[in-house]
């Protein structure tokens, strides 16, 4: 993975004493409290209902055990003792104190991390699939260019201060496990027929309150050409992005206002001007970086490990997990391992500071050093060897780690909801613990087979309930809490935002309307019909009637 | 109003007209853009040097018919948050090669001062007196690297450059050479 260098270090370095100064301005009341604020969201610390929140980077996801072990570290030292990875593959510490903040980030700095551009209406931190490098149908690793992009956004000067927050995608694999159709935008690697790279460049996709999905703006862009294009895309959306309503300042409104082949217009007629001479990607730079993303010195191992497939008949619940959490590796004898962080009853995505060190020593042992955080709140050790699969389990299992659900029913997203955030209407976390309990049998999950189940506490949507196989949106109502049902999102290749089925429910009922509705598709289904396939082919109609008629 | 440069306070020695005040016989003047849109036939006649102050939503590309004769733009800041000036100057600068004096006027902040010169102003109209010189220096240096090797103020290296000069482990690699800086 990628390592710091002197001027990467020292850039880092100088970004904490500048905010060290700036909170100490804070404290001292030469700064307001709304000057302050935009200095801090760029540092990503945030006021939440109870105390700070500060959001650490963790660029395309990407961590080492060193840096998993500073997280655990910080999390006792300042925090209560656990974290909380989120929807963007970055990492929330809820109980911060604004005082230690400075000390915060620069024990991060230590493990090269920062917290640079975690909020703001500024780049934030780009996101990647979280199989890069290891996923067995990849075309290339993303990651280098990802890495690329986080430089070249880092402070960027004309684009500190855009109408409203800017997300960046990259993925490298024709299934897409980036969401790259829902960022403002999304990258897409291609290949032509003499194997150069290219990029497909995705603008305007978003979820929120209005969901949008991406349109193409470019099918092909060289790889050299990609951050002048970049600028030219997010100088039209700075210069035209409205300022007037928070709520249509992203960029996926622009795209929709102006209409995709008009804004495509605006975007290529500023590229044609080539303003940023002296951005092209410089090849020898890119290299520069691609080193550091060699992965590991695989064996050569055979496809079948025999003591892999003795494991497997051995115990029923560890054929379980390797079902459910173990994926194909591009290298035979390898696999990647997901960890889910979603045991049953528990809050998605928070891991204790004993837990991020027992992934920490796993990695370390077992996989490369490496670990992967994706937006689905889970972890992921990519490169990891099949015949060692038996042993890791064992101890995830040890350590709240073994739950054998990724991808299904008990692989909630949640976002924090009025536990912790300012902006929620509703709670998130308690329905999302309801509703894992109501599933946790693994049979029974098993059966019901790949669902996603999305939660957001408000309309902002960060717990992705719009791209939820069933979504689930917590409002209020004369000081009620209510929960609203939509189903057939999805952000994977086949993306589509999800349709409200109607009238919401309350906490208490939110358990058995999705029992209904997922009793419901196990009666309809047809052959091997996962629940997607099966709303897309039969609509609506048999869930509201099913959830609605009867009452 | 103090103006600031890239190193100290002076008095500012542009005079601004509003839209109806008299054009005195000489001197430097400053008008908004509608002035200069109405009024260009006179004013670029004028016995001294021109400059406009120029609004944040509109195209810069309105600008190009007077830039021969214009020293100095001024650009808003209405509000510290709304960036839209940063890519009107980046487009002066970089597109229209505008090599006059240009302005930030409005809601300035230590804090922003170091990305207003990595875009190309070169004076800041400070109208909040609460903080020192060196507080507002200090800010603008704080960064002495920067990732984006077009965006380069005075006082900081291109992160690739410094990656240049590592690698050739020149000599005299610590001496940092001036850098280019737009105007
Ligand atoms: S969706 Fe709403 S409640 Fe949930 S984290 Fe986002 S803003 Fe907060």
């Amino acid at each position: 993975m990628y390592r710091y260098d002197e001027f990467d270090a020292r850039f880092v370095a100088e970004r904490v004493s500048q905010f060290r100064s700036q909170t100490e301005r804070r404290l001292s009341g030469e700064l307001s409290e709304d000057e302050f604020k935009p200095l801090r969201l760029m540092n990503g610390l945030y006021l939440q209902l109870h105390a700070y929140m500060l959001r650490v980077a963790i660029p395309y996801g990407t961590l080492s055990s060193q840096q998993m072990r500073a997280l655990a570290d910080i999390s006792e030292k300042y925090d209560r003792g656990y974290g909380h990875f989120t929807t963007r593959q970055n990492m929330q510490f809820n109980w911060i104190a604004l005082e230690d903040t400075p000390a915060i980030l620069e024990d991060l700095a230590k493990v090269e991390m920062h917290a640079i551009q975690t909020s703001g209406n500024c780049i934030r931190n780009v996101t990647a699939d979280h199989w890069a490098g290891a996923a067995a149908d990849e075309l290339a690793d993303p990651r280098p260019v990802a890495e690329l992009i986080r430089q070249w956004s880092s402070l960027h000067p004309e684009f500190s201060f855009l109408p409203r927050k800017f997300k960046i995608a990259v993925t490298g694999a024709p299934n897409d496990r980036a969401a790259v159709k829902f960022h403002d935008i999304g990258l897409r690697l291609h290949l032509n027929e003499h194997g150069q790279r290219g990029w497909e460049v995705i603008a305007g996709g978003g979820q929120g309150r209005t969901p949008m999905v991406g349109v193409t703006v470019r099918d092909w862009l060289p790889e050299a050409e990609l951050l002048g294009y970049l600028e030219a895309i997010i100088r039209v959306y700075n210069l035209f992005g409205r300022r007037d309503n928070k709520y249509k300042a992203r960029i996926k409104i622009l795209v929709h206002e102006t209409g995709a082949e008009k804004f495509r217009d605006l975007v290529e007629e500023e590229y044609a001007r080539k303003p940023g001479s002296g951005i092209e990607v410089d090849a020898r730079e890119l290299e520069r970086i691609e080193a550091y993303f060699g992965g590991p010195n695989f064996e050569v191992l055979a496809m079948v490990q025999p003591e892999f497939e003795q494991d497997k008949l051995r115990g029923r619940e560890f054929a379980r997990w390797v079902r459910a959490n173990v994926s194909a590796h591009q290298m035979p004898g390898y696999a990647i391992a997901n960890i889910s962080v979603k045991p049953v009853g528990g809050i998605p995505g928070d891991a204790t500071a004993a837990q991020m060190r027992t992934i920490a020593d796993i990695a370390e042992r077992f996989g490369n050093d490496e670990i992967r955080v994706s937006h689905h709140q889970n972890l992921v050790l990519p490169h990891v060897r099949q015949s060692d699969l038996h042993e890791i389990w064992q101890v995830l299992q040890a350590n709240g780690l073994g739950t054998a659900n990724l991808g299904l029913i008990g692989d909630i997203i949640s976002c924090p909801g009025l536990d912790y955030c300012a902006l929620a209407t509703a709670r998130s976390i308690p329905v999302s613990q309801a509703l894992s309990r109501r599933f946790s049998n693994p049979d029974r999950q098993a059966e019901i087979g790949p669902l996603r189940l999305n939660i957001s506490g408000c309309i902002n949507a960060c717990g992705h309930h719009h791209v939820g196989h069933i979504g689930i949106l917590g409002l209020e109502k004369k000081g009620v809490e209510f929960y609203q049902i939509t189903l057939g999102g999805s952000s994977a290749t086949d993306s589509a935002v999800g349709g409200v089925l109607g009238p919401g429910f309350s906490a208490e009922e939110v358990p058995d309307a999705i029992e209904t509705i997922v009793d419901t598709y196990i009666a309809l289904r047809m052959d091997k019909e996962t629940f997607l396939q099966a709303y897309r082919r039969v609509g609506a109609g048999p869930f509201k009637e099913a959830l609605y008629a009867a009452a | 109003m103090p103006l600031l440069n890239q190193r100290e306070f002076k008095a500012d020695p542009w005079t601004f007209l509003d839209t109806s005040e008299p054009v005195p016989s000489g001197g430097d003047i400053v008008v908004p853009f509608e002035r200069l849109v109405s009024d260009f036939k006179t004013l670029m006649l004028h016995d001294g040097q021109l400059g406009v102050a120029f609004p944040n939503n509109l195209p810069v590309t309105e600008l190009e018919p007077y830039l021969q004769r214009l020293q100095l733009v001024t650009l808003d800041f209405p509000a510290f948050t709304d960036g839209r000036a940063y890519s009107q100057a980046r487009e002066l600068r970089t597109h229209f090669g505008f090599k006059g004096e240009l302005r930030a006027a409005g809601n300035l902040l230590p804090d922003q001062l170091g990305f207003m010169q990595q875009v190309g102003f070169d004076y800041f109209e400070i109208a909040d007196e609460r903080f020192s010189l060196d507080a507002w220096l200090d800010a603008a240096t704080s960064i002495s690297l920067s990732y984006q090797p077009s965006f380069t103020s005075r006082s900081q290296m291109p992160i690739s450059t410094a990656r240049g000069l590592a690698d050739t482990s020149a000599p005299d690699a610590e001496d940092w050479p001036e850098q280019p800086h737009y105007g």
